[in-house]
């Protein structure tokens, strides 16, 4: 089943790059995981909330006294009354220049703002009995008009959705590189389009819950939770419910999914949290679906005009307005002005331009709130900016591919920025290019492309370049007074077994964190992947750290392990040096045993040696004091992102007569550094990728014009199925960063950054020769029959 | 009211009274304590909660437990002790056929299902069979190749 342990000659280092199953996957398989909603305690209680029907309402009164009666009923509280035991929040950072929004409540105080906020929560024995007790809660509500649209969110004719803060604006950002004007007038052929992105959710198959356990004995809280972050959650909870940071725990175990969404600050799970401490009991929140589609964060929501130079064969300019919709708040506390700021950020990134220009308004709305989902922000970028060198290149007669290849950064161009003031350290636009286009036989599918078309059959290519932020330094969020730690950190013990036990603040929602420092830890001190155990996901127990986001495990918290990898095996061949009377420096551990460097021969097991150290110390030469465990951290501080770049490319049919898309085959060509485990990180980047083709082809919150979510069920909102997905071959290119002796970057996002931009080009290349094109995502079939006149 | 019912869950005898509205996925998980059954959507949609009742899998959250008196019950936490689905564990777990793993007991008794009514599936054919279970992070080709290995791995003899 496993690779069997790796022989003397395979070490060292030879677990990365290598293809290893995940240890922790056979619990899954077997269904015996450790998920939320598993975990039973004594007097667990249960949470389910009253939401609010309406997108915009004055509450005029809440009457719950025939929910009091309803049996099961523990607790029923309203927002004023939550308000004493969990003080409100404002999502805001102080990097993100002029960002403002209103103070946020676990439950509406007063006023509600998008349909499904939190109003009312019964605890109850049971779910199913606070459910029941709900339906006899009587609110009376006056609606008030609700911005739904964000062209018109700051007409002064629409009302303001916080008086206070003066206007329905949150954030504005402008970017001003070179001289776009001049390049515009000297351009060879411009083009423009204004595109639409359709606002989507994460859709985590497991929803978000919440287990909250306060113990009034030591006054100590610990939450279970399905989350990305546990210790930020742990310093969140500590703030907002008024209880020292050092008296939480927070437990994320099994996690089912999470792709940024569980990443926020929610006000149901604050609630529940808070209700825990007022009720000195266990209380659980479990997200239904209709919850998930309301209340679980969205992204994407972005109308973008844009418009590009092309002079001589190569991109000379860009110039982009933003407009994006973040519900009634930012969420905290990583804000929603992320999303944009990264849009303006990443337009362009993969070509080398001086002249840009940008302006990213996002505005405020009485619909769920958006904030950042993975890849945040580079769908849309790479969307608009590859839409735009496609049609560049129809402008002046190039093959799209050329174009590309005339405008990307040169590989020997590095170090250098992006017109956007991006630091790129070194990437590998044209090797990434000439793979890809061998990889799919760029040339013969342009040949079969043209004499199916001959047969009525419409085909499309559809490319796009990409880079992606990865490896955050504290420029992301701590800068800007966020407590989110840029730093993780790796404590390795070596146990009298022999066994070794690694313990990070980074954590596992199925990517393969654990396995993957599993192979750095057992590569760097020397034994094999069994004798390694990894420990994530709780705070009581692993290194102060940042969790899983920003695609920052292996980067960061994997150069962590190979530091601390290399720091225990240096303690333990100090100690094996001391007890066999040796020169450490001639002395290497192989496969879990000090031998000598030269022949190779045996001289004591890792087990024998940390017997020796805790069991029978006295034996030990004087002098010597043995650390069988050891810690290092990793943050990066020469840039403040290790960027990747990729190329992808989509092979498809438009049906011109239906409207269908029937996806044929998908190429990546990949730069994430070194890879440690190639099949993990080709399996990210093929789910990033069907993320990303759920959000060109099905994937939209559709909202009414009163701010009414329409197709809140998983029948009706519409995700990637194994049926419609086509196979997805991945190369890769390494081009490691110098920064850290690991040399890895990120892997998790790409996927999804670049195949939304890649669809909507094949889709548009199929229906050129019919003078139609679709500048709107999801591609839906009514989209293309509109598009083609025949709607 | 709640009413008494009497059913076979992975081998065992199990008699439990339970209200008419609870569905069986809630009460396998949370009157029997078989988590492996995963609860995604709750209409019907997702297939984290395939079980198999009287051999034919069923979604545990559109069936009620009173539903399941006198039946035969089957979890993913039975078939795997009985090793009814080694084949499939192993190839899973070789390709890396599941990420957060909470589809994946769903999608591995219907891939069962699938394999028993045709034991040699073309990719397609595994593509549309599994077109009824959302699995949100793989992207689904490393499900179709660990169907394809176990396919022919239970051809060979092994299971």
């Amino acid at each position: 089943m496993s690779d069997k342990p790796l022989s003397i000659q395979d070490l060292p280092n030879s677990y990365i790059g290598r293809t290893v199953p995940r240890p922790n996957a056979r619990r899954l398989l077997e269904g015996r995981g450790c998920f939320v909603d598993d975990i039973t305690l004594p007097r667990l209680a249960h949470v389910a909330f009253l939401r609010s029907p309406y997108a915009h309402a004055e509450i005029k009164s809440i009457d719950f006294a025939a929910a009091a009666d309803c049996p099961g009923v523990i607790r029923i509280v309203e927002g004023r009354e939550m308000a004493k035991h969990c003080t409100p929040w404002v999502g805001v950072l102080s990097h993100m220049v002029g960002l403002k929004s209103a103070p946020q409540y676990a439950l509406a105080v007063g006023r509600v703002r998008w349909q499904g906020e939190p109003v009312v929560a019964v605890v109850a024995q049971s779910r199913a009995q606070a459910e029941d007790a709900l339906a006899l809660i009587e609110v009376e509500y006056e609606e008030l008009p609700a911005v739904v649209d964000m062209e018109t969110a700051l007409d002064a004719a629409t009302p303001l959705i916080h008086p206070e803060l003066g206007d329905n604006l949150a954030f504005e950002r402008k970017v001003d590189a070179g001289d776009v004007d001049a390049a515009f007038a000297e351009a060879d052929a411009v083009v423009e389009e204004t595109f639409h992105y359709g606002r989507h959710t994460g859709v985590t198959l497991e929803p978000r819950v919440t287990l909250a356990d306060y113990n009034a004995g030591d006054r100590k809280l610990t939450v279970h939770m399905s989350s990305q972050a546990p210790h930020m959650m742990k310093n969140i909870f500590a703030v907002h419910m008024g209880i020292d940071e050092d008296d939480v725990r927070v437990i994320c175990k099994d996690v089912g999914g999470s792709f940024g969404i569980k990443i926020h600050t929610y006000p149901d799970e604050m609630a529940a949290v808070a209700l825990s401490i007022m009720l000195k009991r266990p209380v659980k929140f479990l997200a239904d679906r209709l919850e998930s589609y309301t209340s679980d964060i969205h992204a994407r929501d972005h109308r973008v005009t844009a418009k590009m130079a092309v002079k001589d064969g190569r991109i000379t300019a860009i110039e982009m307005d933003d407009l994006t919709g973040i519900g009634p708040y930012s969420v905290y506390p990583r804000t929603s002005a992320v999303e944009c700021n990264q849009v303006l950020n990443l337009v362009g990134g993969a070509y080398d331009f001086a002249n840009y220009r940008a302006v990213g308004r996002v505005v405020l709305q009485n619909k769920n709130v958006m904030c950042q989902y993975r890849a945040v922000g580079h769908p849309i970028a790479f969307s608009v900016t590859e839409a735009l060198v496609d049609l560049a290149a129809r402008a002046v007669g190039m093959d799209p591919a050329e174009l590309r290849r005339n405008s990307v950064f040169r590989d020997d161009a590095y170090p250098c920025a992006a017109a956007s003031g991006l630091k790129f350290e070194g990437l590998s636009h044209q090797k990434s290019l000439e793979k890809l286009l061998t990889l799919m036989d760029y040339d013969g599918l342009r040949r079969e492309q043209a004499e199916l078309r001959e047969q009525g059959i419409y085909r499309g290519i559809g490319l796009a370049t990409m880079i992606e932020v990865t490896n955050p330094s504290p420029m992301f969020y701590g800068i800007g007074g966020a407590h989110i730690s840029a730093r993780d950190g790796v404590t390795i013990r070596l146990d009298p077994t022999g066994g070794v036990t690694a313990a990070t603040g980074v954590t596992e929602q199925g990517q393969g964190t654990e396995t993957m420092i599993a192979q750095i830890v057992a590569s760097s001190v020397g034994v094999a992947m069994e004798k390694v155990r990894v420990v994530t996901g709780d705070t009581e127990t692993t290194p102060y750290g940042g969790g899983t986001w920003a695609s920052r495990g292996a980067g960061i918290a994997g150069e962590a392990a190979l530091q601390s990898g290399r720091a225990l095996r240096s303690n333990i061949l100090d100690v094996a040096a001391a007890m066999l009377q040796a020169d450490a420096a001639k002395l290497d551990i192989r496969a879990g045993k000090v031998v000598d460097a030269d022949s190779g021969a045996e001289r004591i097991t890792l087990s024998d040696l940390a017997k020796t150290v805790y069991y029978r110390g006295n034996e030990l030469p004087d002098g010597i004091s043995p650390e069988l465990m050891a810690t290092r951290h990793y943050s990066p501080r020469q840039y403040p992102f290790a960027f990747t770049n990729g190329i992808q490319a989509c092979w498809l049919e438009v049906d011109v007569e239906t409207g269908f898309v029937k996806l044929l085959k998908y190429w990546v060509v990949e730069d994430c550094g070194t890879v440690i485990n190639p099949q993990l990180v080709d399996d990210q980047i093929r789910g990033g990728v069907v993320q990303g083709i759920g959000a060109a082809l099905f994937e939209k919150c559709e909202y009414d014009d009163q701010g009414q979510m329409l197709n809140a069920t998983m029948a009706d909102y519409l995700v990637p199925m194994a049926a419609e997905m086509p196979d997805i071959e991945i190369g890769h290119v390494a081009t490691p960063t110098a920064e850290s002796a690991l040399g890895a970057k990120g892997a998790g996002e790409a996927g999804t950054a670049g195949a939304p931009a890649a669809v909507a080009n094949a889709i548009n290349d199929a229906l050129a020769p019919l003078g139609a094109k679709v500048n709107a995502i999801p591609a839906t079939p009514e989209r293309i029959l509109m598009a083609l006149g025949k709607l | 009211m709640d009413r008494e019912i009497s059913l076979t869950v992975n081998g065992e005898s199990v008699t439990a009274r339970v209200a008419p509205r609870k569905s069986l996925v809630d009460f396998l998980r949370e009157t029997l304590g078989l988590t492996g059954s995963h609860v995604g959507c709750e209409h019907g949609v997702c297939g984290a909660c395939t079980v198999r009742v009287g051999g034919e899998i069923v979604r545990g959250c559109l069936t009620l437990a009173v539903q399941a008196d006198g039946a035969v019950v089957e979890t993913v936490e039975g078939v795997s002790d009985s090793g009814e689905i080694a084949a499939l564990q192993a190839a899973f777990l070789e390709r890396n056929a599941l990420q957060c793993g909470f589809c994946t007991p769903g999608i591995l008794l219907t891939a069962t299902a699938l394999l028993k009514e045709n034991p040699a599936p073309s990719r397609e054919e595994i593509r549309e069979y599994l077109s009824g279970n959302y699995c949100r992070c793989t992207g689904y080709q490393a499900i179709v190749d660990a169907v394809e290995t176990a396919a022919e791995t239970i051809r060979g003899g092994g299971r």
